[in-house]
């Protein structure tokens, strides 16, 4: 099988902006490239593509692929499944990287099918085996109680979606160079079977969990609803956002915008201060990668100290104020 | 209003662990549940089918006690079911099931105005069986539906987004992928748990759906699992404990050692 030697991200883009996710896979598809010799390219449906090519070059493409077309200026399934399956069979690339945002992981199982290539999903490592000429795909299995590593040996393009912030951008300059290829597209066989009529913003968040460099999470340690008080009184102290386990979202204490883990967010934040969480697996797979976590929870064999730099044994109700006030005098 | 609502049977995820000297999944004595979203798939077709009329066929591709999954779903109120299943299917990944599953639905007599699947399985956790079902089908697909309105050339459909929803109209017949938010499972009838119970469910091999023997089980598969292993642990944790005050003076001092404050 002959392909163009390159690893592809798929830059998404919502309302004209990148979407963060992007630029972390250029960072790690630049890795990449460093032990397989292969190039960075982006692959940008758009309508009206120029000004964003830019950012993808500085954060390490050489090369983008627009797809320029008012019909692919928002993310509608048929249009950009059609329209990158198009691309991809054309250039045959090594590669395919996707954000598992809410777009990512409905478009790259569409085009897996398309195209006949393997599809990893949610990968927290990747790798490059320069002896078997492999993508090593690693990803946790069974709600995070195994890694797998997964590999397309007969496939090409290998293709894996990762989630946002597992791994680090990293900008090189202001005005790198880069090519940009206006790749026609034809759209035209395409019935339109389905509009988007309405879009809805209900994030209730003050600060973004993704983007957030402190989180303070609460769990159902924190007893009732109306003592969240505590957990975001500490955040406002901290400049930090507001996590939740599944636990309390469930039990409607919290909305599930705030839940991290398996089937929330993924956070990578500077600190994660778990309070009142036991640490079940599925939370940890949300919350693991943090650079330090702490742990306050009253039970000393909760799961949650397995992964805690620092645990502190107590009530949260008493330690989780101390903690805001002695924050606050630190401050001043 | 035909509804197909794909489900797969998993062990719970909650009760599996890991054997850290072998690196093998401790399954023995683990339960095979429901896999949990499928659930909400189901619940929406069942409340589909209340409102608007039709039947509710029920849809399994996995090994043969897989059907305990599918009698479960009869006890729920789905109508018929059917099982996929056969050795030469083992070992798919999500391409290949998604092309088998596509032949057994393409098999029904009546062709689905609608298919639901879960949002994901939880043990592979991939989300990817929905999406590739709709494509070999050639079917308009959205994936994290929390409500489905029959409209009167197809669907208005609520989608869940990373920051709030969008409202989408699709043709009919479509495919959708169904978040836990969307509902909670009704309990099952006892009169449907015994009928359920006597149930003919048939099961559909090879010879049935009759695929391209390339395209299924293990060589079906584009992706192949080249090493399994145990998440790692952190090692050098510190334990803190005593007067909060104090813990959380020595915490703060550090956060201030680590540069993070
Ligand atoms: C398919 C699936 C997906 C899932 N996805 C997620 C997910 O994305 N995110 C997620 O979080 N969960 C998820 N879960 C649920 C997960 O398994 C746990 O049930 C959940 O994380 C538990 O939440 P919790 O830690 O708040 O509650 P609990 O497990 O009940 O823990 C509460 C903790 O608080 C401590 N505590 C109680 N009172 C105090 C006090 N006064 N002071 C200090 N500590 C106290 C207790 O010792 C205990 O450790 C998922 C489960 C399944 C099956
Ligand atoms: N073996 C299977 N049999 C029936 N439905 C399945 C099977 N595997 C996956 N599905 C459906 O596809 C959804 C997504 O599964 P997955 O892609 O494995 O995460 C599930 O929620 C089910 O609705």
């Amino acid at each position: 099988m002959s392909t163009t030697k390159e690893i592809w991200v798929f830059a998404e883009q919502r309302n004209g902006r990148i979407a963060g996710v992007v630029n972390e896979l250029l960072s790690k598809a630049q890795e990449l490239a460093e032990k397989s010799g292969f190039e960075v390219a982006a692959v940008l449906p758009a309508s009206g593509c120029a000004d964003l090519c830019q950012e993808l070059f500085n954060y390490g493409a050489k090369k983008v692929y627009t797809l320029d077309d008012p019909k692919l200026a928002d993310y509608q399934n048929d249009y950009y499944s059609r329209a990158i399956a198009a691309l991809i069979n054309d250039k045959k690339p090594e590669i395919v990287l996707y954000g598992a945002t809410t777009i990512g992981r409905s478009l790259a199982p569409t085009v897996a099918v398309m195209v006949d290539a393997g599809l990893t999903a949610d990968c927290t490592q990747l790798d490059y085996d320069t002896e078997g000429c492999n993508l090593l795909q690693t990803r946790p299995a069974f709600g995070g109680n195994i890694m797998a590593t997964i590999i397309c040996p007969d496939h090409r393009p290998q293709m894996a979606t990762v989630r946002s912030n597992v791994f680090k951008k990293e900008k090189l300059g202001d005005s790198e160079a880069g090519e940009t290829i206006e790749y026609p597209v034809d759209l035209s066989g395409v019935p339109e079977r389905m509009r988007r009529i309405e879009v809805v913003h209900e994030d209730d968040n003050t600060i973004d969990l993704n983007a957030a460099q402190y989180i303070v999470s609460g769990g159902r340690g924190v007893g009732k609803p109306e003592n969240f008080k505590i957990i975001y009184d500490l955040a406002s102290e901290l400049g930090a956002a507001v996590g939740a386990s599944r636990a309390t979202v469930d039990a409607g204490w919290i909305s599930h915008h705030h839940q991290v883990g398996q089937t929330g967010k993924t956070v990578c934040p500077v600190v994660y201060v778990a309070c009142g969480i036991s640490g079940a697996i599925q939370h940890l797979a949300g919350m693991q990668s943090s650079d330090v976590i702490v742990a306050v929870n009253k039970d000393p064999d909760a799961p949650i100290f397995d992964v805690a730099d620092f645990g502190l044994i107590g009530d949260l109700h008493v330690i989780v104020p101390e903690f805001q006030k002695q924050i606050a005098a630190f401050k001043a | 209003m035909n509804i197909v609502v794909c489900i797969k049977q998993v062990p719970d995820s909650d009760k599996v662990t890991i054997d850290r000297e072998t690196n093998r999944l401790n399954r023995a004595g683990v339960p095979s549940i429901i896999n949990p979203f499928d659930e909400n798939a189901l619940e929406m077709a069942l409340q589909l089918k209340d409102k608007h009329g039709g039947k509710v066929t029920v849809i399994s591709m996995g090994p043969p006690q897989a059907v305990e999954a599918l009698r479960t779903a009869l006890s729920h109120g789905a109508d018929d079911a059917i099982l996929i299943s056969d050795r030469k299917f083992g070992g798919a990944d999500t391409w290949a099931t998604s092309y088998t599953i596509s032949l057994a639905i393409k098999k029904l007599e009546v062709q689905p105005d609608i298919i639901l699947f879960g949002k994901q399985a939880i043990d592979g956790d991939t989300a990817q069986v929905g999406p590739g079902v709709a494509h070999f089908l050639d079917l308009p697909m959205l994936t994290y539906a929390k409500a489905v309105e029959p409209t009167d050339a197809g669907f208005k459909v609520e989608k869940v987004t990373e920051d709030g929803y969008e409202i989408w109209e699709i043709d009919k017949p479509a495919a959708f992928t169904v978040v836990k938010e969307a509902n909670q499972l009704r309990m099952p009838s006892l009169k449907k748990k015994m009928a359920a119970k006597k149930a003919e469910i048939p099961t559909w091999g090879f010879d049935d759906l009759n695929p391209i023997e390339e395209n299924i089980g293990l060589a079906g598969s584009p992706t192949k699992v080249s090493k399994i292993f145990a998440p790692p642990v952190k090692l050098n944790k510190e334990i803190l404990s005593g007067e909060p005050a104090e813990m959380i003076t020595e915490l703060i001092q550090k956060l201030k050692e680590r540069n993070v404050l």
